[in-house]
């Protein structure tokens, strides 16, 4: 049996905005009727606010001159504060694969774009929509469905492959977070040793929260193949990665979501 | 500091979308996902099998779907020229070859080229749509986790050209 209806799927409203914005293309789809369009706009005047603030290329960010010393932690927005809170949490539970300042910087990007995902979709929700998604380059919440009866399908790019999806997932409210090598500007370091992580070419983690997510898969990214254990020994979170040697592994949460590859049509 | 682009997109689309961002022929027609061929399987709780149509599915997760013969998918063959579709780095507009049903090439017809980012774009972000496109198709997808770059007006072209190419 297919795994969904083959004939009249009923026509659904969509709104689709997309704009590039903290280095990437922020894609806000929307499948709500009347859904309010000041509340999209809303959504990119945040990011841009978010990216004004926190670019680690702008030397007038907030995020630049607490670097650089010319303002204090308790001087900054409430949003750098509470971001350099949560990096410094994720800093702990990753025993220090994650680490804004490694290499002598101070650069929260491998979070604070989960983190504004996540909040620009409690915006949109507080503004009444219920069936979208987000989707910043390899960050992507999604909230109820694309259409009635059926789940958001999101594929996870191959990291080597740019025509396959290394595996499809079908999801609800769900955050799902890509951290790799491949992508343009991308260059994670090992904190720890100052050395490109090994033992991953990409790794996908879903959970509840965006934030936690993307943050995670950085996390995890550094550790290589054991980041995916650590990640399932966070509950309510699960990971797929792609190991160096070409194989696709995932954690216990993954199972229920996965949708089980076929042969490819040719 | 450069001039932000402020060219957005803002469509109302009424259809259904199953790939990148256009709507494909019915899914009746097309298979799932796809991951390379991976040699072994070990690790955590699971691991891709080589993907075969008559294996056995690894344990949980949805159970797996025959891949259908792509016949009757409501697309007529030929090559068709979807409208020119605004970016934020230029207009693009594509060629969609379609045989047997099947969507089998994504031309280029027009991309940006005026500045350094635009001809980024054309030279090595166009070849990748192209192939997310011929992908998407067969794992119909909704969004794709891992990806950079725009692909909305290249899908909206691409969707203008199946249009045409529904009888």
């Amino acid at each position: 049996m297919p795994e969904q209806p083959a004939a009249s799927v009923p026509a659904v409203s969509r709104t689709v905005r997309a704009e590039p914005v903290m280095g990437t293309v922020i894609t806000v789809d929307v499948r709500d009727p009347g859904v309010d369009r000041a509340a999209v706009e809303a959504a990119f005047a945040w990011f841009h606010e978010i990216d004004n603030t926190f670019s680690t290329f702008r030397r007038d960010s907030e995020i630049c001159r607490l670097f650089r010393g010319e303002i204090t932690e308790p001087e900054c927005r409430p949003e750098v504060r509470e971001v350099l809170g949560l990096c410094a949490e994720v800093e702990r539970r990753s025993g220090g694969a994650f680490d804004i300042h490694a290499g002598g910087r101070l650069d929260p990007s491998g979070l604070v774009k989960g983190w504004s995902v996540e909040r620009a979709a409690a915006k949109l929700q507080v503004a009444g929509a219920r069936n979208f998604f987000i989707g910043a380059g390899g960050d992507v919440v999604v909230r109820g469905e694309p259409a009635p009866g059926q789940r958001w399908r999101v594929g996870v790019r191959h990291p080597e492959l740019a025509d396959r999806v290394a595996a499809v997932l079908a999801v609800g409210d769900l955050a799902v977070a890509t951290s790799g090598c491949y992508e343009r500007g991308e260059h994670i370091v090992d904190p720890r040793t100052g050395r490109a992580p090994q033992g991953l070419l990409s790794v996908t983690v879903v959970g509840p929260s965006l934030t936690y997510a993307d943050a995670f898969a950085t996390a995890a990214f550094v550790m290589g193949e054991p980041g995916v254990t650590w990640v399932s020994g966070i509950d309510g979170y699960g990971a797929l990665a792609i190991t160096e040697d070409r194989r696709t592994v995932w954690t216990s949460g993954v199972d229920r979501l996965l949708v089980r590859a076929t042969a490819p049509a040719t | 500091m450069p001039v932000r682009a402020v060219v957005t997109l803002f469509a109302m689309v009424v259809g259904v979308s199953l790939a990148l961002s256009f709507r494909t022929p019915p899914p009746s027609a097309l298979g799932t996902a796809v991951a390379p061929p991976p040699p072994s399987s070990s690790s955590v709780s699971g691991s891709m099998p080589t993907p075969t149509p008559s294996g056995a599915p690894p344990s949980g997760g949805s159970s797996p779907a025959p891949t259908p013969k792509p016949a009757a998918a409501g697309l007529k063959n030929g090559t068709f020229t979807g409208q020119n579709a605004a970016n934020f780095f230029g207009p693009v507009q594509v060629q969609v070859v379609i045989a047997g049903g099947r969507i089998t090439d994504v031309k280029v017809v027009q991309s940006p080229n005026d500045n350094p980012q635009s001809a980024y774009i054309a030279s090595v972000a166009m070849p990748l749509l192209r192939q997310e496109v011929l992908q998407a198709q067969s794992a119909q997808i909704d969004i794709l986790s891992g990806a950079t770059y725009d692909s909305q007006s290249y899908a909206q072209s691409v969707q203008s050209a199946l249009d045409m190419a529904h009888a």
